[in-house]
């Protein structure tokens, strides 16, 4: 727990896990919440050097941020979700290849 | 002891990353989702991050997650539970996730990272507070707008008859 690498480790493994998801995933929410694991992998990167860089707040503040800038794309992501689903009903990523209707 | 409960955070973080990816049905995916955020949580506050704990337990678990099992509940049709969750890229998604791991663990770990610090554990809310009203306050305002456009362009979005 007093090493920088274990967080680094959980941090790589949670990115890989978030792009498999974001690979394979057809519903349009699922790659939603891949996006959410990658940026939670990179928040904990951040804490960790913030951490083990001799506690250096600047770190705290980028997390704070990155949480605040997932939040924003949470809700128009699933505006937009949810207005796929009115117009093609389906939200299945690989249907909503078109712009027109 | 603390070693013990920071790998069973860490154990219970990835696995439950892991059924987020792996589950078949979204709802399922959803929770796990919920439960990966908490040990994320965990790990913050071993980190001695304690504000950015309490942000993620409020933005992350009582924000983003529940936004998302009501998107969930929006669009899934009852009949389309069964449907297959991934698409045929399964195999290559998944060999390209192992690699770039692997290719994460050989850097980080070739990589001499700085010294061993061992600071005492400070709380941290006061000095974010400091540093969000001084050094980062055009960035702290600049989002603050980002997040009112956010909030106004999701309910134009998602408005009925739009």
């Amino acid at each position: 727990m007093d090493n920088l690498n274990n967080y680094l480790f959980i941090a790589a493994i949670l990115f890989s896990l978030g792009m498999f998801g974001v690979i394979t995933r057809r519903n349009g929410i699922a790659v939603l919440m891949g996006v959410e694991l990658i940026l939670n992998a990179a928040n904990i990167n951040f804490v960790a050097f913030s951490r083990f860089g001799g506690m250096n707040l600047d770190g705290h503040i980028f997390a704070l941020f990155v949480i605040v800038l997932a939040a924003a794309e949470a809700a128009v992501a699933l505006a937009i979700v949810i207005n796929i689903y009115n117009n093609l009903h389906s939200i299945n990523v690989d249907d909503a290849s078109s712009m027109s209707e | 002891m603390a070693d013990l409960i920071f790998w069973f955070i860490a154990a219970f973080t990835i696995l439950s990353a892991a059924l987020v990816v792996l589950n078949n049905q979204l709802l399922y995916s959803a929770i796990a989702l919920l439960f990966t955020l908490f040990g994320v949580a965990g790990l913050y506050i071993f980190l001695w991050a304690d504000f950015v704990a309490g942000i993620q337990l409020l933005v992350y678990i009582g924000g983003i997650n529940v936004l998302i099992i009501f998107g969930i509940m929006l669009t899934n049709k009852i009949s389309s539970v069964r449907l297959s969750q991934t698409n045929v890229q399964q195999g290559v998604g998944g060999v390209v996730s192992i690699w770039f791991c692997l290719i994460l663990f050989l850097t980080i770990s070739k990589t001499s990272w700085f010294g061993e610090y061992s600071l005492e554990p400070t709380e941290t809310v006061a000095a974010v507070g400091t540093l969000l009203l001084t050094k980062y306050l055009l960035p702290f305002e600049a989002i603050s707008l980002l997040l009112l456009g956010a909030l106004i362009g999701a309910a134009f979005l998602s408005r009925e008859g739009n």
